[in-house]
């Protein structure tokens, strides 16, 4: 308890290091966000800066933005004139957060038993299948797959919607690609934890002791072996839960992928700055999550 | 191998390595790949860039692959594209070696407060998105490259950008390398050996250098062995947004984010897509297999 505590702790410093950080680097690239084609007069852009009070130095800026951070304001977003950085938030969390949690699921739903399988069946064509199965997953990366999945489910047999947000089945195709992927990658962690366990003793003293199957399994050769996974886990969530670019983009879904790539490409600070700690702070979170996970699965561990 | 001990470290690994299949045939499929993407794109009857045929047509034997929308040859473009995709996944996973290593190893000799700060570090960029951390490197290098041709600086933009692109890769992906160089620098500078070298008056450099990073040649190359086919997908999927490699230049990326514009509900042109992904996907398990038996076979807990 005091340990969590501890860690929770240490993630304010951390998250303002890295607000910092986010603040000064995405400043360090070229232009501003009210470069457009066409050029604006100086007065406006003047006045446009002053407004969001682009004229200040950016230590001061960087203050004042802490200041609305307390307050849980992250700002208005200067490319979305309208909107505060928070409505971008609230708009785009809840698809990336459905579409991610879904692709979670499918990636451990999927990947956990082919893991488990390409291990224990590991010389047989079931284990070559699984393994083969997992490898294939993992090379073909989501922008390859999305599109050949447009191509077939959607395009030419059209059994679902290529794009846009609405009825579940717009989805299925986006989970589809996203899961997949990372269902490989879970299944060769979980083949590689499951490898480095069987040989070990303990199993065999467990059988001895006239265990099933199923509880050899289950209690003493699965927990074990999917520490791996757990900890990938956890950095593998905030990954999908801010959404993916790529399938984002690909199925034109409003999500926080796409704001992310948008925002840094137009310079719209506040709401780089607010993804960047988004993720960040969920990151932070999940790994805390993921390492009590571990202590629990593995009673060795202690953390002080 | 009757007698294992006798070979030495290298030797050894090297029968680990022959002895596994797939990591040998993924290696001479490799060596294939290679040796077509140098050698094919002058045996083609076409250049990559040369108009060749009519727009989309279809694999024929005079275009295998089919033709894209400039009626450019598919076949011979991915084969070029394979070149520079290999090159840059190359050089990236070079760049992120010299960096990880170095930082890594500093680290960990340097311990204490030096120790704390520089993988503190490390920590805090683990945190920041890695796409928002490219675009941002990316297109300031850019900007440089902008202002030293404006000062007339003789630079060819392209070198240029796939320089940038290079670079903005190699700082991002050289973090988990840091953290394993460091791991086995902090458990090496405790060695005996270590200390007999101090005592004879070699100073930090050369411990560094003579004493303890030639025992981290294994896990370095084995580690590399994966990390090309990870920068592989990155300059890939940075193409496929755009960022990377400009037409009419062409990287498996960049051929399938053409190939995925061209999706539409009246027509297929599926040889778009299918021969760069096949190509990528191929060379990505190939490249994953190889630096599993690499790794593997240099493990030094290894036995046989």
């Amino acid at each position: 308890m005091r340990y969590v505590l501890r860690r929770l702790g240490f993630m304010g410093p951390l998250l303002l290091v890295i607000s910092l950080l986010a603040f000064a680097l995405i400043r360090l690239a070229p232009g501003g966000p009210f470069d457009r084609e066409r050029q604006v007069p100086p007065e406006i852009e003047r006045q446009l800066q002053a407004r969001y009070h682009l004229d200040e130095p950016v230590l001061r800026q960087y203050l004042r933005f802490l200041g609305g951070l307390l307050r849980g304001d992250l700002g208005p977003s200067m490319r979305y004139r309208s909107h505060s950085v928070n409505d971008l938030l609230a708009a785009g969390l809840p698809v990336s957060l459905s579409i991610g949690l879904l692709a979670f699921g499918l990636a451990l739903g999927l990947g956990l038993p082919l893991g488990v399988v390409a291990a224990v069946r590991q010389a047989a064509p079931a284990g070559h299948l699984a393994n083969a199965a997992a490898l294939a997953a993992l090379c073909i990366p989501t922008f390859v797959a999305g599109p050949l999945w447009v191509m077939w489910l959607g395009v030419k047999w059209q059994w679902f919607p290529v794009a846009l947000w609405g009825s579940p089945a717009h989805l299925v195709l986006p989970v589809l690609t996203l899961g997949l992927y990372f269902a490989g990658r879970v299944a060769r962690l979980m083949r590689e934890g499951m490898l480095d366990t069987l040989p070990s003793p303990h199993l065999i003293t467990a059988r001895a002791k006239g265990l099933s199957e199923a509880a050899v399994f289950w209690r003493h050769a699965f927990r074990p072996a999917v520490r791996p996974v757990v900890s990938y886990a956890g950095p593998m969530l905030a990954d999908l839960l801010t959404g993916s670019f790529v399938v984002e983009n690909l199925f034109q879904l409003p999500g926080l992928g796409l704001f992310m790539v948008h925002s840094a490409f137009n310079r719209d600070y506040p709401v780089v700055v607010g993804l960047v700690l988004l993720y960040a702070g969920l990151l932070l979170v999940l790994n805390l999550v993921s390492d009590l996970i571990l202590a629990w699965l593995d009673p060795r561990v202690r953390y002080e | 191998m009757s007698e294992p001990n006798a070979l030495s470290p290298g030797r050894r690994a090297w029968c680990r390595f022959r002895a596994r299949r797939s990591g040998w045939v993924a290696a001479w499929f490799l060596v294939g790949l290679v040796g077509l993407a140098v050698v094919g794109p002058w045996v083609s009857p076409y250049g990559p860039e040369a108009f060749a045929g009519a727009p989309f047509e279809p694999p024929s034997w005079r275009h295998w692959a089919g033709t894209d929308v400039h009626g450019r040859d598919v076949l011979t473009r991915v084969l070029v594209g394979a070149r520079l995709s290999l090159v840059v996944g190359m050089v990236g996973a070079l760049i992120s070696l010299g960096i990880g290593v170095l930082w890594g190893a500093v680290a960990g000799y340097a311990g204490g407060r030096v120790d704390a700060v520089m993988m503190r570090t490390v920590d805090v960029l683990y945190t920041l998105p890695t796409l928002v951390l490219v675009i941002v490197l990316v297109t300031v290098l850019n900007g440089w490259v902008a202002r030293w041709e404006a000062a007339g600086v003789p630079v060819n933009p392209a070198h240029a950008r796939l320089a940038g692109l290079l670079v903005g890769i190699g700082a991002v992906s050289w973090l988990t390398m840091a953290r394993v160089v460091r791991g086995e620098v902090l458990s090496l500078r405790r060695r005996a050996f270590v200390e007999a070298a101090r005592a004879l008056g070699a100073g930090p450099g050369r411990i560094l250098g003579r004493h303890v990073l030639p025992h981290l040649v294994g896990v370095v190359i084995a580690y590399l062995a994966l990390t090309v086919p990870a920068v592989v997908l990155y300059e890939s999927f940075l193409s496929f947004l755009g960022l990377g490699i400009q037409p009419p230049a062409a990287s498996l990326g960049s051929l399938l984010a053409a190939g995925a514009a061209q999706i539409n509900p009246l027509r297929m042109y599926w040889w778009l897509l299918v021969f760069p992904a096949g190509t990528l996907a191929a060379a990505l398990l190939a490249l994953n297999l190889a630096g599993d038996a690499l790794r593997d076979a240099l493990d030094p807990r290894a036995v046989g």
